[in-house]
């Protein structure tokens, strides 16, 4: 985004105030990158070697039977013809109906989705509450134990193979000590016993108050949700501290030093104070990864989300599923990184 | 004795009188500074451990990797010859993972080539020309970073069709975005350099000021960066292995291992976690390498 950024629109007589400039910009390079974005999806679709036509018919099929779901599916026409009208149908709200299923993608997705929001959610928000107070420690007691603690907690998060880690979580707390639910959401008695408002189970079952379910559905995210914790929190403690080593070396520090304040108000008042930003944009970006990387972490936990989603109609040649997925969680990252980079503009004056 | 100290006196002098002698100084001091990091140390000991691993793994594996011997399913550590065990059909896991050090080589080693030389192509170009190439490069760029890395490697494999190279390939298309980025910020601070003027006004063309004056400073960052990025694909190409698209099966890949081994996971431990901790003993020392190299080559972002 460096390119996009810089001052040209307020110089001379310019014929709109700088801020619609920008707002125009960003809009330009958000549709640019989706557009970009759908279509490289859209020729791995069209050049995948596993036949669509073929999924649907059979292959048993007459030649007759053939071409009419080929032409049904629209693929005689020119491949830029069809990107258009994929683009005209996305605008619209539909992105096709699922090969395999026949049910719109839609819909497929609003069920998987907030299977991965929840996870990621509750995944960065352990990240968050352990990994800010660990970074600051770990950079006002820099060299410390804990200082140590942090720096091998960050290595292990950054060498470890996520579905490695969860299969030995699996192992242990579900296979050995049992302390918690094994893979999926809920437990078998449990399916489609609350009503799903919004397709998160534990709030939804907090909102039909019923306990038993909400504390099944905990015992099954809370190994996964721990996991995308773990390496969100390896990240974030990483960010945070070199944040706040490079506030606690600035002049204004020693100079609330000098004038008697506690350490505790210099380092929260004063150090974090100036990190909130750069914290936040780290923090969105780490809940994007989360969002978009959970797909070994769903499959390894039977976890019916959209990485899981993804995966299965990628092998299953279910293109317009493909697609609609990747379109989706393209379009989250853009808009979390978009949001990232306005928040800095709105609230750290430098950028100004 | 007294030829080794004057050479380290040539190596460690203040008034080089040559300039390969200044470069041959400064890297000798460099490796100094990088040898007093024990961390870094360790992660370049495993690392030389894994080429001799993959070099000598005939002699090293005490059986056969392929060899399966159904009787002999699932072993325990330690039974029967079998250090390691046996996986579900017999074979012998540590000459099977000694085997896989070669695959694992393999990969990081094409990726590490393929994507930073293509990101460097892509981003000093961009840096160096501007206008309208620089708006078009960097948009491309842009929309590969936007992209899910795992889901659009996921993709690739899909569409080529799932293989060790169509692994490689899609791990180095996600992998390139990164270093395109950061060519061309060093191209642009350089391009605008005086010493560069006065190279255009000695007539030089593009093409060696690009190749001659851009790139050589481009490559310590570089360097760093992809070494620290090892680990990455290590982990990325074992996700895909896991998920059955990188290697194909009875080749000894780590992540192939792992997925294979998933299902005896609540009785044969085993079988998933030592590839496991090949995988992570790896990563790991490319980061410790990566960390170290920082300090010595990019001291500006050095953490401590």
């Amino acid at each position: 985004m460096a390119s996009t950024d810089n001052n040209g629109g307020a110089r001379g007589r310019a014929p709109f105030p700088p801020w619609i400039l920008t707002t125009v910009r960003t809009i330009g390079s958000i549709v640019v990158t989706m557009l970009g974005l759908m279509f490289i999806t859209f020729i791995i679709g069209r050049v995948m070697p596993i036949d669509p036509v073929l999924a649907i018919v059979g292959e048993q099929a007459t030649k007759a039977t053939y071409d009419a779901a080929y032409q049904q599916l629209g693929l005689d026409r020119p491949i830029l013809v069809q990107f258009f009208y994929y683009v005209w149908d996305v605008l619209h709200g539909d992105f096709g109906d699922s090969l395999l299923n026949a049910r719109p993608v839609v819909d497929d997705i609003k069920r998987v989705f907030p299977a991965t929001l929840e996870l990621a959610t509750l995944g960065v928000f352990m990240g968050i509450v352990l990994g800010v107070p660990l970074g600051v420690i770990a950079a006002v007691k820099r060299g410390s134990w804990i200082d140590q603690i942090a720096r091998v907690i960050a290595l292990v998060g950054y060498s470890m193979p996520i579905f490695w880690l969860g299969l030995m979580g699996l192992l242990v707390f579900y296979g050995i000590l049992g302390w918690v639910g094994g893979p999926g959401r809920v437990g078998i008695f449990y399916v489609d016993v609350v009503p799903s408002v919004t397709g998160m189970i534990l709030i939804d079952s907090m909102l039909d108050g019923n306990w038993e379910v909400f504390k099944d559905a905990f015992s099954h995210i809370i190994l996964p949700a721990s996991l995308l914790g773990y390496y969100s929190l390896a990240y974030i403690s990483r960010m945070t501290r070199s944040f706040m080593l490079e506030q606690m070396s600035a002049e204004y520090i020693v100079t609330a030093r000098v004038k008697g304040m506690s350490e505790a108000a210099v380092i929260w008042r004063h150090a974090f104070k100036n990190i909130r930003v750069q914290l936040i944009t780290v923090i969105a970006l780490s809940y994007a990864n989360l969002l978009e990387g959970s797909v070994l972490t769903e499959i390894i936990f039977s976890w019916p989300g959209i990485g899981q989603y993804i995966t299965t109609a990628l092998l299953s040649a279910d293109m317009n599923a493909v697609l609609g997925g990747t379109v989706v969680v393209g379009l989250v990252f853009v808009l979390l990184n978009i949001f990232s980079d306005l928040l800095y503009k709105v609230f750290d004056p430098r950028a100004k | 004795m007294s030829e080794t100290q004057s050479l380290r006196a040539w190596l460690l002098t203040d008034t080089p009188t040559s300039r390969r002698h200044a470069k041959f100084a400064a890297a000798y001091q460099g490796w100094l500074s990088f040898r007093s990091n024990t961390m870094a140390m360790i992660g370049l000991w495993i690392l030389i451990f894994l080429v001799f691993v993959a070099i000598a793994a005939p002699l090293l594996a005490p059986h056969d990797p392929f060899e399966q011997t159904l009787a002999n399913r699932l072993q325990g550590l330690n039974a029967d010859g079998h250090i390691l065990g046996t996986d579900s059909l017999g074979r012998d896991i540590l000459s099977r993972l000694i085997y896989g050090s070669r695959i694992t080589l393999f990969i990081v080693g094409l990726v590490a080539l393929i994507a930073p030389i293509t990101g460097l192509l892509v981003g000093t170009v961009a840096g160096y020309v501007g206008g309208w190439v620089d708006t078009i490069l960097m948009r491309i760029t842009d929309i590969f970073l936007a992209f899910p890395r795992l889901v659009l490697a996921l993709a690739f494999v899909a569409a080529l069709g799932a293989g060790i190279e169509n692994a490689v390939l899609a791990i180095s298309l996600t992998a390139w975005p990164p270093y395109a980025r950061m060519a061309r910020a060093e191209t642009l601070t350089i391009r605008s350099s005086d010493y560069i003027s006065a190279i255009q006004l000695q007539g030089a063309g593009p093409l060696r000021i690009i190749t001659k004056h851009i790139w050589p400073l481009c490559i310590s960052s570089l360097i760093v960066r992809v070494t620290l990025d090892m680990a990455g694909i290590i982990l990325a190409a074992a996700g895909l292995g896991f998920l059955g698209l990188g290697a194909q099966p009875p080749s000894p890949e780590w992540g192939a291992m792992i997925s294979e081994g998933r299902r005896f996971i609540l009785d044969s431990w085993w079988v998933a976690t030592m590839p496991g901790l090949a995988i992570f003993t790896v990563s790991l020392a490319f980061n410790l390498l990566g960390d170290g190299l920082r300090d010595v080559l990019d001291p500006k972002d050095a953490e401590t």
